[in-house]
Parts: structure tokens; sequence; C-alpha cells
């Protein structure tokens, strides 16, 4: 009997574990993309928040779920170009302007929340996504192929960026703009435009995280993200730029939160001490940055702004 | 930052011929952001179906119209100085901390810590007390990530984000737990994360009668003050400023980069553990409550300070100048709110849209000042150039 319950209670904090995992796992993808072009973008909280808020207008007034996926995209480009302009034309500080898209979509996201929808109701869910047979397997059946078809975006998007930077010519020329963008213009690789494109479908991947997040949690709240956009930046560089580490951080990430959610529920950790519990997470990737920064180099252009001859 | 406050040291370095092009973007591109900011706040105002100017003008008058308006913008405005100098500091060594949520929470639970732990201390030795407390508090939150980014190489932004969210889970478990008020019943209180009521020796005093404005206000600016002669008339804000203009060239100057670097963060941190200090103490609870999130307790001084230290242009005197502004801002707010119905939202959307245009500006300027200042660059040379620090020195003999 204790066999079985503690059994089933592993795999449902697994499989929440996973649905936890995916909005970060989406905007760190989306930053190392940014990121490996040269372009540090700190906004990715903020498009995430605008992102999640568009999604649940659409889907608020229209009850059409894939038409409030679409807007969620569509925000995350919109402010993947401004993210662009600001870093890449107008050469700014890169650090403050994501810190300035933050504070403008958090007030944003508030403002147009208590204007537009006022009083929430929640949104129809997504359902579960049965893969062929495979969630019969036993044990790991539900705990894997039983999630929304968003989260197995996130994890195929993996291996897509993957391929992607390593793998295309488009992906070596992201690289050589994020190492020596001197070099890469030299070679009549047009910088601005490989950043931008960069930028602008990582940010697109932040909205869609953004998205994932609210059909997660179902309703919208005020500041729902809670800075799960910075977590996935500093995801990207625990996971040293690689779509694999990054997942690798994301999953430890989501599943070390879900855990301490488990036994918080569970009474394993006592109310009083669930606070400190929840620090947990942090601490960790603290930890992780630490080792990261001794071993690992972070793109050798990031946020330095590409000026030519200069 | 370096470009951002590279401006004044090339200035007085080269005389070039009169820019008027340059001059005007000098001095009018900040104000300039704010108004950009501004009009796009009224086009939102506009938006949802209210006058814009009927709003603004409630905005102003709540926020600078009489003297019990103008001492609440006083009052909002400490923590956003405090925070707003700290700022100045660190980005000046060219350390962007983010962290100030987190440092001021820290502070704020140290100074409280002290007030509870010795609450019977004569006023005169209780408010330095609880006041230095709240200073260390933010020190050591400030130094971890000054530390890590020093001797480790860990990027400060990300790990003074991180030690936010340590910092919020902090406060909850304290003032849930170990620090929660005993004194009354939870049977009365439905045990309300918060700790007793603070010893009266503890709370800041009262300077006007009849208004909010208590002694923080006065620290605060003489904070900024202090905070001014350290940056610019000591060696260590020499320091602090080379290692923010180049690390390389401080290095090279056999200067302690490292050390400076810690410290620089370490401050900040401090001005931020003050303010929460501030918070604490000058507040009209005079308890720490926390709802859960960090801005219930920070009134996210902590972002809202960048804001303010960009828009005083890192200099903690217009910073003075910058906080009073804004915390008119936020205090109009809610004056907005009631003429026109926007939700004060509105003024974190201005306030974002600030750091956009001020950012962003700053590029013309740039541009403005190389095509004043410096001869054509020879093709091909790849890195940027940036005042030296050989030039610096010599702008110092």
């Amino acid at each position: 009997m204790s066999h079985f319950f503690t059994y089933a209670i592993l795999t449902a904090t697994i499989a929440s574990g996973i649905q936890y995992t995916a909005p970060f796992l989406l905007a760190a993808l989306g930053e190392t993309l940014g990121q490996r072009s040269g372009v540090l973008n700190l906004g990715v909280d903020g498009i995430m928040l605008l992102g999640a808020f568009s999604t649940y207008y659409v889907a608020y007034r229209t009850g059409d779920l894939g038409l409030a996926l679409v807007a969620g995209l569509a925000t995350g480009a919109v402010l993947g170009l401004l993210t662009a302009f600001m870093s890449v034309t107008l050469n700014a500080e890169q650090g403050i302007s994501g810190i300035g898209v933050y504070i403008l979509a958090l007030g944003l996201t508030d403002l147009l929340f208590v204007k537009l929808v006022g009083t929430p109701t929640p949104i129809k869910p997504l359902m579960g996504l049965d893969i062929g047979l495979l969630d019969r397997i036993p044990a790991v059946g539900r705990m894997f192929f039983h999630q929304n078809a968003l989260i197995y975006v996130a994890f195929l998007l993996v291996p897509v960026l993957g391929f992607v930077l390593y793998r295309t010519t488009y992906g070596t020329k992201v690289l050589a703009c994020g190492e020596n963008p001197a070099a890469a213009d030299s070679l009549g690789i047009n910088v601005h435009r490989i950043r931008y494109s960069a930028v602008i479908a990582g940010s697109t991947m932040a909205g869609l995280a953004g998205a994932t997040l609210l059909i997660n949690y179902g309703i919208f709240q005020e500041n729902l993200t809670q800075s799960a956009g910075f977590i996935a930046v500093a995801l990207v560089y625990f996971g040293a730029w690689k779509p694999g580490g990054v997942m690798a951080g994301s999953l430890l990430y989501g599943i070390v939160t879900a855990v301490i959610f488990q036994w918080k529920s569970l009474g394993i950790i006592p109310v009083s001490d669930a606070d400190l519990a929840a620090t947990a997470p942090a601490v960790i990737t603290v930890l992780a940055l630490l080792s990261v920064g001794r071993r690992f180099r972070q793109p050798s252009a990031l946020a330095k702004p590409y000026v030519r001859g200069a | 930052m370096r470009r951002l406050l590279a401006s004044e040291s090339n200035a007085s370095i080269v005389a070039p011929a009169v820019n008027w092009r340059r001059i005007a973007l000098t001095w009018f591109a900040l104000p300039l952001s704010a108004v950009g900011a501004l009009l796009v706040g009224a086009l939102l105002i506009a938006a949802f179906g209210s006058n814009p100017i009927s709003g603004y003008h409630a905005l102003i008058n709540g926020a600078f119209g009489g003297g019990y308006a103008l001492s609440s913008t006083a009052v909002k405005a400490v923590p956003l100085l405090l925070v707003g100098v700290g700022i100045c500091i660190s980005f000046r060594a060219n350390v962007l901390n983010i962290g100030g949520e987190g440092q001021i929470a820290m502070g704020g639970l140290a100074a409280t810590a002290t007030a509870l732990a010795v609450p019977h201390l004569p006023a005169v030795l209780l408010v330095p007390l609880v006041l230095l407390a709240g200073v260390g508090g933010g020190f050591v939150w400030g130094a971890v990530p000054g530390f890590f980014k020093a001797y480790f190489n860990v990027n400060e932004i990300l790990s003074t984000i991180m030690l936010n969210l340590v910092a919020v889970q902090l406060m909850n478990y304290l003032l849930a737990g170990p620090m929660i008020d005993t004194t009354t019943p939870f049977a009365v209180t439905g045990k309300i994360p918060q700790t007793r009521l603070l010893s009266k020796n503890a709370w800041l005093p009262i300077i006007v009668h009849g208004t909010q404005l208590h002694l923080g206000v006065v620290i605060a600016v003489a904070v900024a003050l202090l905070a001014y002669v350290l940056l610019w008339q000591t060696g260590f804000g020499f320091r602090l400023r080379a290692v923010g203009l180049s690390r390389e060239a401080a290095t090279y100057a056999g200067m302690p980069v490292k050390r400076t670097t810690t410290l620089a963060l370490a401050l900040s941190g401090a001005f931020c553990g003050l303010a929460g200090a501030i918070l604490v103490f000058g507040g009209i609870s005079h308890r720490m409550v926390t709802d859960g999130s960090l801005t219930g307790f920070t009134g996210s001084a902590g972002f809202n300070g960048i804001v303010v230290a960009l828009f005083g242009g890192l200099n903690p005197l217009w910073t003075i100048v910058s906080a009073f502004l804004f915390g008119g801002l936020l205090v109009g707010g809610t004056a907005l709110q009631g003429a026109t119905g926007v939700p004060t939202d509105l003024v974190t959307t201005i306030e974002g849209l600030v750091v956009i245009f001020v950012v962003s500006i700053d590029f013309l300027r740039r541009r403005a000042r190389v095509r004043a200042e410096e001869p054509p660059e020879r093709p091909g040379t790849r890195t940027r150039t940036r005042p030296g620090l050989l030039r610096l020195m010599r702008a110092r003999a």
C-alpha cells in the first residue's frame, strides 16, 4: 500500500515537474538563440507577461485557444522587434533596456487586465494529449506522454534549436555574430539582420512561454510570471549556452520546484518551513552559476553592440 | 553603463567647436524622454476613454499641490532616492545591480530583528542602531553577488535577481515563523505574517508636525550628498569609476579591481538596506508585514530606483531631483486614478517607457559626440573607443 502510494506520488511529481519546466525551457531556448547572436535580452519576463496576457485576453473573448496562442506568439514577435531595435539599431545598453521592457510590460499587463478584464474568469484548459499508445506504458506512460501539446513543443524545440545552431548555415552565421561580428561582417554576413532575426525568433518563443505558463495556470493574475523570465535568462548561463544544457537546467529547476511543492502538500516539509524550502531552486541556480562562471565562456560579443568600423 | 556616463569625462578633456546639437541632446535628452513617456501615457489614458489633460492635472495636483501633497511625495521619494543613489554607485562601477528589491527586504528584516531584540534601548541609541542594522543587512545581500562577480565571474544581473527570489522566501519564512507577532492571540489575528508593534524608541521622529515628513527624508538627502562626495572627491570613488570605465585599464594601473567591484555592489546593497529600514520605521503601521511578495514591502522601489538613477544621469545630486519627481508620480498616480479611473499601474508603464526612452536617446547623444570629437577611425579597428583611463587621469591632473 505505502509502496504504491509513494510510487503514484513520484510519477505525479515528475509529471508536474515537467509541466513546470516547459515555460522556463521555451523562454530559455529563445534567450539562448538571442544570446548566441550576441544580444542579451533581459526583457524576457516582460515579454512572457504580455504574451500570457494577450493569450488570456483572446481566449477569454473568443474562447478559441488556437487564436489565443497566435496572439501570444505575435506579442512576443512585436516585443522582439522593439528589443532588437533598441539593442541592434540604437546600440542601447542591453542590461538596462531589458529592464525597461520588463517594467513597461509589468505596468501594461496590470493596466490592461484591470481595464479590459476586471473580474477574471478561468479559460478552457488545454487537454492532455495522448500520443498513440505511449501513455499506456506502465510507470512512465502518464508521466511523459499525457501532457498538453505545448509541453511537447517545448521539448521538441531542444533538438530543433540544436540542429539550427550547429547544422545549418543560418546557425553558423548566428554563432559568428555572437563571437566575432566584425569577422562575420567582413565575410558579407549582415550582422544586424542576423541579430534582428535571432532576437525576434527568441522573443516569439518567450511569448509562447508566457502562453504556456498561462495555459498551465488557466487564469491570468498580476505578475503571473513571478520572475520566471529572469530565471530563464539565468538558465541559459546555467546551461552554458547549449540547448541540451539549458534543458537540463530547466528540468532541474522545474522538478525541484515540483518536489518542494509536493512535499509541502504532503506535510513532509512542515508548513512553517515551506517558505525556507522554496528558496532551494534559486539557491541551486546561484551555486550552479558559480561553477559555470569559471568553466564556460559566454559568447564573446554578448551584450556588445556592433558598430561597423568602430 | 560606460556609455551613459562617458559624456562628461570627454567634454572636459577636448575643447570642441560649439556643437549646439550636442548641447541640446545633452541637456534635453532626459527631459525629452520623460515628455515622450508622458505622451504615450496620455495616449493610453485617452484610449481608455478619459481625458488625459484632466488626468495629468489631477496627478500634478495630487503630487505637488500643497504642503500635505509635497510631504507625501517627499516621504515616497525616500526609498527611491536611497536605492537610486546605490544604483549610481554600482552602475558607475559598471556593475548592474538589479537586486534592490531583495536588498531592501533584507535591510528591513535586519533592522526589524534588531528592534525586536533590544526594544528597550533609548531612542537616541535605538534609531541609529536599527538604521545601521538595515545598512548591514543590505550590505551583506549586495556583497554576496559582488564577491561572486569579482572572484567567480558570475553575472551580477542574474545572481542579484536570484537573490531577490531567495530574499522574498526568507522574508515570508521569518515573518510567518520566528518573527511573528506573538503578543496578540492567533485567534484574533488569524496568524497574519507580521511582527508585533515595534518599539516606539525605534520609530523615526516626525520632523514637521501634521505631516508624515520623518527623519528619513533628511537622512536620504544627506546620504545622497555623501555619495556624491564619495564618488568624486575620494580615491575610492575615483577607483570605482575607473573600474567602471575600463576594467582592463584599472587592472593595468594596479587598482584592486576585484575588491572595488565587490564593494561597489555591497555599498549599493547597503543603501537599499537603509531604504528597507526606513520603510519599516518611517511607515505608518510600525510593523514589518508581508503579503507574500517583495513588491508588497518595497513598493517596487528596487526597480523604480533604477529608473530614478538613470533619469538623474547617474549623479547622486540630480538623483535627488529625480527621486522627488518620481515620488510625485507615485503619489499623483492615486489622484489620477480617482479622477480618470485609470489604475495606478499607468505609473509603472510610464516608468518603463522612461527607461526605454533614456537608453534609446542616449544613442543620439553618443552619435552627436562622436561626430564632434572623434576623428574618423582607421577602418578595420574592431573595438569601440572608450574614454581610457589615461585620459581620465589627465583630466584630473
